[in-house]
């Protein structure tokens, strides 16, 4: 009977015990237990792949490199079925689309991510070269998403945080050496991280700012052309490209063949719009095409648009400083600095509609934000005189008090004596 | 004859004042080294008069309600006019009565002032304090802003912390589960119909004490009777002198409510926000700082002492050390022969040095 009950013990407990207790994957992977034994350092593949979004998946060596991670011996391992080892540069794309450009595959694991990124590899700069010509230099998957440690985009430590995405590109796109061959500038990071996009997305944190990727595309990336400029800003800028369609100049710019945004705005180095762009000064951008006698009413119109824009935002700045003042003082301005946003979103009206380059728009809209201007600018400046009204009240009271007290201790002084 | 003995007789006529100035001039009041301290107790009146009037002219506009308390009183310090001077002084006055009325507390605590037969202004002084503060924390909730929203939500809380009764007084108080729109009914009837009421006949009582009994000589006169003992007439010396100290703090107040409408550091009342029961806290919420001392007491009491709960261990003791407070004039034994009760004077300094103490330490503790 005893005989028996050990029997049971040694073929049910034990192995079930053992079960729970030991390291299942070390037992199956046996490519962690001799890599992160004779790897040196923290960039080594072992180490890097403990944060791999893959890992995380539960996907190891053998899913990519292929062969049989249950041996030790790697000589055995690579006579294994299916080892594919380190692959070459030229053919990493397809070494990554074998499971993501498979559909029944992916779904399994990740099903939001698309599966057409190598098809559109192929018809970007990148692809192109790679597949035609064979240029090895250029971005495959691991030159951006890195190898080993890959995350998922929204992780702020992947490559491809949106973030992170200038510095990812400026690896190859801002080494001159490196880029020497091509004959493309290297300047975009260094102009872009100045540039309007680049402080909202770098310096303030801005997610929602565009990065690299989203003009030029990600895995198709592609510089815009002349004709594809104005569909990419307007994907976010979509009134000002409209606007910009309807209006005189997009007949004009196609017929001169001009980028439409880029012409005035520049690309990489997208500025702070400035007042003076608009008008008929030296600095002004309208007399680069316009000139006064070209048979246009553009220097009028420049002039006209001019004018309601310096005299919105010199409305603005002054309630704007008149306010603060009153607030220094003390004074309680809450509704009018409220008062004040709806003058700053007829400012931000009037960029929109100066791409319609009708005098007439813009103006309507100036008209309505230098109104709420001026009444906020008289409400700060009666704030300001009852302040000062305040103080001299308090003065002649004070004064009133202090004499009634004096007069009270002279008689005091009296009746003592 | 003058026109000011036509108006004197007439008045006389009608309401025999004559035996009222008899008697207020036959009054004496002693004047010695801590004569200053004396000048307190009218100070603290005069700030009560004052918030009397800033607060029924602030009842013409204030709406209690969670949807206009905060709208009215942005309307009194915005568009009414002089309603900001109204408001500053009212809260001014509001603060400066307490730390008047502390002072006043304190000169008469350690004069021994409080000693036979005095027994009874001494009690109804501390009520009239206990008032003044129960007057602080129902108006503290009235603009219904961020910052009384979440002070008032503590402070009712402790209440909670009170065994048996503490629940029903959190309900009571707070008029439901939270502090909403029927708190503010509630302290606002507390503040202005409740609160006076009780207020103004217990400062009656005080003052018919005091007006009785006559200002209390110094124990140091009872300890040595070769002292010489100097008295002035109550009327006129005693009221110009309280008159001329009444009209510097006018001057006072004056001058803080056009300066500091919103009050300064921990003495301090912006309007802010309105108050959004769903909104986080704020990082720092504090009650006035008259209540701070008690705040900061519970708050760095452990959980539990042996098996009471922390909160109410403290509760307990500071009622108790309230208590001995109130019962002081029967406590401190006798004073005969001018004896200085050293028990006691060591009880006061300890009771201001807690005070000090924690106020110091509820305000750098953050």
């Amino acid at each position: 009977m005893f005989g028996a009950l050990a029997k049971l013990i040694r073929l049910t407990f034990i192995p079930a015990f053992l079960l729970v207790v030991s390291p299942l994957p070390a037992l199956a992977d046996k490519c962690f237990d001799c890599h992160s034994g004779w790897e040196e350092g923290d960039k080594t593949p072992s180490k890097l792949f403990s944060h791999d979004v893959h890992l995380k998946n539960g996907l190891g060596c053998s899913d990519c490199h292929g062969g049989d991670p249950t041996l030790d011996d790697m000589d055995e391992v690579r006579k294994s079925r299916g080892f594919k080892g380190v692959p070459n540069p030229a053919k990493i794309p397809d070494f990554c689309a074998a499971c993501h450009s498979n559909p029944a595959y992916m779904v399994k694991h990740n099903p939001a991510l698309p599966t057409d990124q190598l098809e559109k590899y192929k018809t970007s700069i990148h692809g192109k070269r790679l597949y035609e010509k064979g240029d090895i230099k250029v971005a495959n998957c691991v030159s951006c998403h890195s190898v080993h440690n890959i995350e998922s985009p929204e992780i702020p430590t992947s490559t491809v945080y949106a973030q992170n995405i200038p510095q990812t590109c400026a690896r190859c796109h801002a080494d001159s050496a490196y880029m020497k061959e091509y004959g493309i500038p290297t300047d975009q990071y260094e102009k872009f991280a100045k540039s309007v996009h680049g402080m909202a997305l770098l310096v303030k944190k801005d997610n929602g700012a565009p990065a690299c990727n989203d003009c030029h595309g990600n895995h198709g990336a592609t510089p815009p052309g002349v004709t594809s400029l104005s569909a990419v800003c307007g994907t976010c800028h979509n009134l000002i490209a409209d606007n910009f369609a309807k209006s005189p100049h997009k007949a004009a710019f196609d017929a001169m063949e001009y980028p439409e945004c880029e012409a005035c705005h520049s690309n990489h180095y997208i500025e702070e719009p400035k007042l003076y762009w608009v008008g008929t000064t030296d600095s002004s951008l309208c007399i680069k095409c316009h000139a006064p006698d070209d048979g246009t009413r553009g220097l009028a119109t420049a002039d006209e648009i001019s004018k309601s824009l310096a005299k919105l935002f010199r409305s603005y700045g002054q309630s704007v400083a008149e306010i603060a003042d009153a607030d220094e003082k003390g004074m309680m301005v809450t509704d009018e600095k409220f008062a004040l946003n709806e003058v700053k979103q007829a400012i931000i009206q009037t960029r929109t509609e100066v791409h319609t380059f009708d005098a007439a728009r813009v103006g309507v809209i100036a008209e309505s934000g230098i109104a709420t201007a001026e009444k906020v600018y008289k409400v700060g400046q009666s704030k300001i005189d009852d302040y000062y009204f305040r103080r001299k009240g308090l003065g002649i009271a004070t004064l009133l008090i202090t004499i009634l007290a004096i007069a009270i201790y002279l008689k005091i002084k009296s009746i003592d004596k | 004859m003058s026109i000011r003995k036509k108006l004197y007789f007439w008045t006389d006529e009608r309401l025999k004042i004559a035996t009222l100035v008899d008697y207020m001039s036959h009054k004496a009041v002693p004047m010695h080294g801590h004569s200053i301290w004396y000048y307190f107790g009218g100070i603290s009146l005069f700030l009560f008069i004052v918030q009397v009037i800033t607060g029924i002219f602030l009842l013409l506009y204030y709406r209690p309600g969670a949807e206009s308390a905060y709208e009215s009183v942005k309307f009194i310090i915005s568009e009414v006019s002089f309603g900001w001077l109204i408001r500053a002084i009212h809260s001014w006055s509001a603060n400066l009565m307490v730390f008047a009325a502390f002072i006043h507390m304190f000169s008469v605590f350690f004069t021994h002032a409080y000693r036979s037969p005095r027994e009874m202004t001494w009690i109804s002084g501390i009520f009239l304090l206990a008032l003044a503060l129960a007057f602080g924390f129902s108006g503290y909730l009235l603009p219904w802003n961020e910052l009384s929203f979440f002070a008032t939500r503590v402070g009712t809380g402790m209440a909670g912390a009170i065994p048996v009764v503490g629940k029903f007084a959190l309900t009571l108080m707070r008029g439901g589960e939270d502090v909403t729109g029927a708190t503010i009914g509630r302290f606002f009837g507390l503040h202005v119909a409740v609160l006076p009421g009780i207020f103004a006949i217990l400062l009656s009582f005080h003052l018919f004490f005091i007006q009785r009994q006559g200002i209390s000589e110094p124990l140091e006169w009872e300890r040595n009777p070769n002292t010489i003992k100097k008295y002035i007439p109550f009327f006129p010396n005693f009221i110009l002198k309280d008159i001329l100290v009444w009209l510097i703090m006018l001057n006072i107040l004056a001058i803080l409510a056009v300066f500091l409408p919103d009050g300064i550091s921990a003495v301090h009342w912006p309007l802010g926000q309105k108050a959004d029961p769903f909104a986080p806290p704020p990082p720092v919420i504090r009650p006035e700082w008259y209540f701070i001392f008690a705040f900061q007491a519970l708050k760095i009491l452990p959980s539990h002492i042996w098996f009471i709960e922390g909160e109410l261990f403290g509760i307990m003791v500071l009622s108790g050390a309230g208590v001995i407070w109130l019962l002081i004039p029967f406590l401190a034994g006798s004073f005969k022969g001018g004896r200085k009760p050293a028990l006691v004077i060591a009880f006061g300094w300890l009771v201001i040095l807690f005070i000090i103490v924690m106020t110091f330490l509820g305000y750098v503790l953050e």
